[in-house]
């Protein structure tokens, strides 16, 4: 389903990605982990086709399409999903407008009909339960003065909704509560199918316990350092990143 | 008659004493004595000033040459096109049941106009009617909430003021539909002066909504200078909408004043997105304690415009509020101007006094100058003021792109999203629904 190969990534000067290698292939759950710093929300981003970055060298394939020759826009029409580690406020649009712009805009985009809103609201109600959510978070701005785990249970709704093939994580676990993260494991967990796969990047392995990757990776200094099974995660728990990247990681806990 | 007129600005007030001694003779004269001295101590006033230039402070960024220069006709005499109601129909929000006083080219139109049963106490009526029926309520009213002496313009209002709105909302009355006065410039306005005064009185307790509305049929160059004086009595509840769409060749100079009595809350939304030169000055008196005082506005530029809101509050009294959130739309080569001042007397401690004024530029030759002030001189208040210019934040964008929004849609999103923000303040629902299809359809964005 995705291949890359050789990828390299740099933020203005400073190159981030300096020649990643990953294959996902259908049904499958990889989980990217790595110290900070790591480049591991970069790849994330580059994916997504963040503009903060520019691809240096490297080809992404996604089911048979050159990724990295398509707009933001394209991607998610194609089937790629990005939950963001930063969801953005976007005060003066409801949650029930903007969901139903990109539920239509993809519709669209793929030749099928556009829902109207009282058909949009029907479909709403099942991804609404997988967020253990009423319909009133419809009526509130985009994560406008939503809590840090508000935000991300709207990421994993939008996930839910948008039925993304490639669905990638950036840190949708970190600074929730072990209420949230089970919401986030559940809407993850509900999407799997074996025509669709997951990209998870994680700097803790507690997320690990709810979704069980087939693979995990360790990035280091912009490239994939090691890649295991879902042992490989334990083992950084216990250990940390150092014996890996040979560096200190004081944010690595 | 002699007005010592400046010598550079002699020509353009004979001009002004000729026509106001004609509107003397035919009409303008009328009424209670004290009403006529009013007036004419209004033209004396104008005719020592003359019209402001960029030298004056207040009028730094806004020249209005073009308007100084213009050979107006100024005795209202445009009325006459025939104006249908079919035509009329889109600038009345689909609300055929509101109280709807009509002016056409700055003349009342009975024809135009509806007029239901209102609730005893309740008077919605044009200005001579209300002359002809209790003078005496004009005579207290005319040009006592909005002194003459304010700016150039509201003293030329003051004077020659031809037509207008005059409403009176008695102690307790309850309006539950918004009365909405029409002021609409058809082709025959090109070359006129549109000169119109309302006043606006609720009284004690009573609740009220207004909307004024001033729109244009066709792209005539006319000038608009219309006055608005509200008096807001004790406990007492207003909405305000000025909703200011005429063509974008007009030029339009607007000056409301607010009188605001104790426990009372008055809530004004302002839009503008009309006229070629767009002035609208917005001044609030807290003149009691306990009051509440909100002011939104919207304005919206494009091409070559240049609008300026002005506005000021006056907090006078202990335990008020004041809450002013105003935000600019620039496209093309547009200039925006916003200059609001906070006064807070000695006596006004408590005021919990905020004012905010974003604006957003969609290109690279729109332009905004934003001043901000706040003159505090009182020491136990809580008064924060800020204002920011900027552009449309490029991860928002990638965020919208990201679930599969197109670039372009994504920038109508976001610009809607930054108007929604004071359009959602408006409280009364009808009036928010209209102004919301208004700004949709002026920012080319799909519902």
């Amino acid at each position: 389903m995705l291949e890359i190969r050789g990828l390299r990534a740099s933020a203005g000067e400073k190159e981030i990605l300096t020649g990643v290698d990953l294959t996902v292939a259908a049904g499958e759950v990889h989980a990217i982990m790595g110290p900070n710093g790591s480049g591991k929300s970069t790849l994330a981003q580059v994916l997504a086709g963040h503009p903060a970055y520019t691809v240096t060298a490297g080809t992404v394939i996604f089911q048979g399409q050159d990724l990295l020759d398509m707009e933001p826009e394209e991607r998610a029409q194609a089937g790629v999903f990005l939950a963001f580690q930063y969801p953005v406020e976007i005060t003066g649009v409801t949650n029930a407008y903007f969901l139903r712009a990109a539920y239509n805009a993809i519709r669209k985009a793929r030749g099928e009909e556009e829902l109207d809103p009282i058909d949009f609201l029907d479909r709403l109600e099942e991804k609404l339960a997988v967020v253990e959510w009423g319909p009133e978070i419809m009526q509130r701005a985009v994560n406008s003065g939503f809590s840090g785990g508000e935000k991300k249970r709207n990421e994993i709704l939008q996930m839910a909704v948008l039925e993304p093939t490639l669905a990638i994580l950036d840190e949708t676990d970190s600074g929730l509560d072990i209420d949230a993260l089970r919401i986030v494991a559940q809407g993850v967990n509900a999407l799997r199918r074996p025509d669709r796969a997951t990209i998870l990047v994680t700097h803790y392995q507690r997320l690990l316990n709810y979704i069980v990757p087939d693979f995990v990776h360790v990035l280091s200094d912009g490239r994939i350092a090691r890649s295991g099974g879902k042992e490989l995660a334990l083992e950084l728990e216990a250990r940390g990143y150092e014996w890996l990247t040979g560096q200190p990681e004081g944010a690595a806990r | 008659m002699a007005y010592r007129a400046a010598g550079r600005r002699r020509q353009v007030t004979t001009a002004y004493a000729k026509a106001f001694e004609r509107s003397t003779r035919n009409g303008g004269g009328q009424g209670p004595s004290a009403l006529v001295a009013r007036r004419r101590e209004a033209f004396e006033r104008f005719a020592l000033s003359g019209f402001p230039t960029t030298k004056d402070e207040d009028w730094r960024f806004t020249p209005v040459a073009p308007i100084a220069r213009g050979d107006w006709r100024l005795d209202g005499s445009t009325a006459g096109r025939l104006v249908t109601a079919a035509q009329l129909e889109p600038f009345r929000f689909g609300q055929p049941d509101w109280t709807t006083l009509v002016f056409i080219d700055g003349r009342f139109s009975p024809g135009l106009s509806h007029r239901p049963t209102l609730p005893a106490g309740v008077t919605v009526e044009p200005f001579g009617e209300a002359l002809s029926r209790d003078p005496e309520f004009i005579e207290r009213t005319f040009a006592r909430v909005a002194q003459p002496e304010a700016t150039a313009f509201s003293a030329l209002n003051a004077a020659l003021a031809h037509d207008g709105a005059v409403v009176r909302v008695a102690a307790g009355a309850d309006l539950t539909e918004p009365i909405h006065i029409l002021h609409l410039a058809t082709g025959e306005a090109a070359g006129a002066a549109l000169l119109t005064r309302t006043i606006l009185v609720v009284e004690r307790g009573a609740r009220a909504q207004f909307v004024e509305s001033f729109a244009a049929l066709g792209d005539a160059v006319s000038f608009t200078n219309a006055v608005t004086e509200v008096t807001v009595g004790e406990g007492a509840w207003v909405e305000h909408s000025r909703i200011q769409r005429e063509s974008e060749s007009a030029y339009h100079v607007g000056f409301t004043q607010v009188e605001q009595g104790r426990d009372s809350h008055y809530r004004s939304f302002t839009l503008s997105m009309g006229g070629a030169i767009a002035r609208h000055d917005l001044r609030a008196r807290l003149g009691a304690e306990n009051v509440e005082c909100l002011l939104y506005g919207l304005y919206l530029g494009r091409g070559d415009q240049l609008v300026d809101n002005h506005t000021v509050i006056r907090h006078e009294f202990p335990g008020c509020r004041s809450w002013e959130v105003y935000k600019g739309i620039l496209d093309g080569r547009s200039h925006a101007v916003f200059n609001g001042k906070v006064f807070v007397t000695p006596e006004a401690q408590k005021t919990d006094a905020k004012q905010t004024n974003r604006n957003l530029l969609l290109s690279e030759t729109s332009r905004v100058d934003t001043k901000p002030q706040l003159e505090i001189f009182a020491d136990d208040v809580k008064c924060t003021h800020g204002a920011t210019v900027g552009r449309l934040d490029e991860v928002a964008f990638f965020y919208l792109q990201s679930r599969g929004i197109s670039r372009a849609a994504a920038q109508q999103i976001l610009i809607y999203a930054f108007a929604a923000e004071v359009v959602t303040e408006i409280a009364s629902l009808p009036v928010r629904e209209a102004l919301d299809r208004l700004v949709h359809e002026r920012l080319g964005i799909r519902a």
